[in-house]
């Protein structure tokens, strides 16, 4: 199904500059949404969320805590890609 | 005309399955496309809610009573008619007109008929006033259903089409069961407020948990989805769990145990959706975390919780089906759909991919795209009903989806390195689809106010506001921080060929396994009675044959003749006996 790969061309993202400005952007963006709690004026509902940074913060954590912990799981929980399809035979039953 | 005014939607479906048996080609087509345009339209304009909806947290519904039929002495009611069946009524249109296009190249009368059907019976399913006829289209999604992951002919998919199937049929009996005991103990079979007083509602609530995929009742999902066929999927994600979403919400709005089953919901697949492989299985992960976020707005049970659930279904069919058709469109042209083999693609596919990250955007709640508008609705009811930890739950799991539904599937399937596959763009109706469903995305999310009066509870609500715009877009961009974060310093981990046990394990591992074990503990079991009692017969025999017994004639042997004649010989013993003395 694949075409024959005639075309070298040069695509968006090969280029490093590329990649390293949108990580530029990027980063300028976040910096700028974490100053805006100081300057923006927000009505909150919850004192949690009063913190300054706290959404920022909560989602950074968030997300290190989730793939961290993902990967721990995948020690207990990750087998073969046939584990499900190889036939059993009878001793394997506490692998 | 005035006896279509409450033609129950599910029949046009039916018919059109009929006649797409017995056409071909471009007729086939166009009866494909023709009856979920005809049949919504039907319904936009020509039915009406009987009664508007009020505010409360029981739902008063209305009924229309010229479509019902009795099965022994059941009445079953095909049309009822209200703003929350009709709120779902237009969105399985609008769904099926999408996977409709999206399927059109497909050249298998099996999956086209089955995808009618299965439409139909979603239709039929929310139309349905009574549990009876609730039951029959609820066996109906899942008979039809099931060829549409049979239908990719592979013997792996056949097994897991029979494992889903048995979920499902479970599902059914289950709710056949609660509704006969609810109509025994209510004298009524009416599908109004069960609740989970009553044994019924408990038994109707697993029946509903089982479609809706609540934790160890899910891997159906999860196990059944990956091996649909590419369009196949498309259909699947967005029927079944959207009506159990449907029937929770009519049936336990208010019901303080789905808000902690919903928190659970949002939670623990997206840890599965970060070492999943298969692309499609981590969109079927991170379906279960969005009906999640329905479970706890239906269990919350406020308007505005309410509201946000079948909100957020709504969008959900939308943003997910796009989700899965890109991820189809790119297993259709490379062949597989295993993070670890993709990469690059939007070299050679960047209008799918460009439409995934609109899917994408939508499902991780950006402002603007129609995620936001929907599940905003359910965080505020979550913070003003007081679920202050379960909120921090919500929240962290949105910060989840944004990581590996809104970055991991664009990512891992689209850019990362280059995998070197070069393959044409998606087919034309393919795009066309994926098109009109990133338009409703950002349609809906940028003006919200159209789908916010279909909904069936009268509230005030808009998302728009700076506090709320500003938190959110520092919660996912901050998610994405720590994705770049993680990815810069190798702490991500690599997409690896590779299965997690999840629930499934214990149907398709431990009880098997059990099964092995016991049979071998019962024939060695078996080997050692019998043994014993050869040995005890022959240590019997041994000892019979040295003693003086052995020399009689009858010890020799003890055949069946010889013993009737000796029975014989005795009673005419006692015989002569009794006429003598």
């Amino acid at each position: 199904m694949s075409n024959k790969v005639t075309d070298e061309k040069t695509y968006l993202f090969d280029k490093p500059r590329n990649v390293s400005r949108l990580l530029l952007g990027f980063y300028i963006i976040c910096v700028g949404l974490f100053v805006a709690d100081f300057v923006v004026h927000r009505h909150l509902v919850h004192p949690w969320e009063g913190f300054p940074g706290f959404y920022a913060i909560y989602g950074f954590v968030a997300c290190v805590v989730l793939v961290v912990i993902a990967k721990e799981m995948r020690k207990v929980l990750m087998r073969k890609e046939d584990y499900y399809d190889v036939k059993e035979k009878d001793h394997d039953l506490d692998e | 005309m005035i006896w279509t005014s409450s033609l129950p939607p599910f029949i046009p479906f039916f018919i059109a399955a009929l006649l797409v048996l017995v056409t071909r080609g471009t007729l086939r087509n166009i009866i494909l496309l023709l009856t979920p345009v005809l049949g919504g339209l039907h319904l936009w304009l020509d039915v009406q809610p009987f009664v508007p909806m009020v505010a409360t947290d029981a739902l008063v519904s209305a009924k229309e009573l010229s479509y019902q039929l009795t099965i022994f002495s059941y009445q079953l009611e095909f049309m009822r008619v209200d703003k929350l069946s009709l709120l779902f009524g237009y969105l399985f249109h609008i769904a099926s007109f999408i996977a409709i296009i999206y399927a059109l190249h497909v050249r298998d009368t099996t999956q086209q008929v089955a995808s009618l059907l299965y439409a139909g019976s979603a239709l039929g399913a929310v139309f349905a006033g009574d549990l009876i006829s609730l039951f029959i289209f609820w066996e109906g999604l899942a008979l039809s259903s099931v060829f549409l992951i049979w239908a990719s002919r592979t013997e792996r998919a056949i097994k897991t089409g029979t494992r889903y199937l048995v979920f499902q049929v479970m599902s059914g009996v289950l709710l056949l069961a609660g509704a006969l005991i609810h109509f025994q103990q209510t004298g009524s079979t009416e599908f109004n407020f069960i609740g989970i007083e009553s044994t019924a509602g408990w038994l109707i609530l697993i029946a509903f948990g089982i479609k809706a995929a609540f934790p160890f009742l899910h891997s159906w999902l999860t196990d059944g989805y990956p091996d649909s066929t590419p369009t196949g999927t498309v259909f699947l994600s967005a029927f079944t769990t959207k009506v159990a979403v449907y029937a929770l919400a009519r049936g336990f709005p208010g019901t303080d145990l789905l808000v902690y089953i919903g928190a659970a919901m949002t939670c623990f697949p997206i840890f599965y959706a970060v070492i999943e492989n298969d692309l499609r299985r981590v969109l079927a992960y991170s379906m279960i975390n969005q009906v999640g976020f329905m479970v706890c707005g239906i269990g919350i049970g406020t308007a505005l919780a309410l509201n946000g659930a079948v909100a957020h279904a709504f969008n959900d069919v939308i943003f997910k089906g796009l989700l899965f058709m890109s991820m189809g469109a790119v297993l259709y042209r490379v062949g597989h759909i295993n993070g670890s083999d993709l990469g690059g693609l939007y070299k050679s596919m960047p209008k799918t991919a460009m439409l995934c990250i609109v899917g994408a955007a939508s499902i991780s709640a950006f402002p603007l795209f129609s995620g936001f508008v929907s599940k905003s609705m359910v965080m505020s009811a979550m913070l003003q009903e007081g679920h202050n930890y379960l909120w921090l739950m919500l929240l962290f799991a949105s910060a989840g989806v944004f990581h590996h539904a809104g970055i991991k599937i664009p990512y891992f399937a689209f850019f990362h390195h280059d995998s070197g596959i070069r393959v044409k763009e998606a087919p034309t109706n393919m795009l066309i689809a994926m098109t009109i469903s990133a338009f409703l995305c950002v349609f809906i999310g940028s003006q919200p106010q159209y789908l916010y009066a279909l909904l069936p509870w009268k509230v005030e609500y808009w998302p728009y506001d700076m506090t709320h715009v500003l938190a959110q877009l520092q919660i996912l961009f901050f998610s994405a921080l720590a994705f770049v974060w993680l990815n810069k310093q190798g702490l991500y981990p690599p997409e690896l060929r590779s299965v997690n046990i999840d629930f499934e394990w214990v149907y398709r591992k431990l009880l098997p396994a059990t099964g092995r074990v016991s049979f071998k503990a019962f024939q060695s079991l078996n080997g050692a009675t019998t043994e014993a009692v050869q040995r005890s017969w022959q240590g019997f025999q041994s000892v019979f044959q040295a003693s003086r017994l052995s020399q009689y004639h009858l010890a020799s042997s003890w055949p069946t003749g010889s013993m009737v004649l000796w029975i014989g010989v005795i009673l005419g013993g006692y015989l002569l006996a009794d006429a003598y003395f």
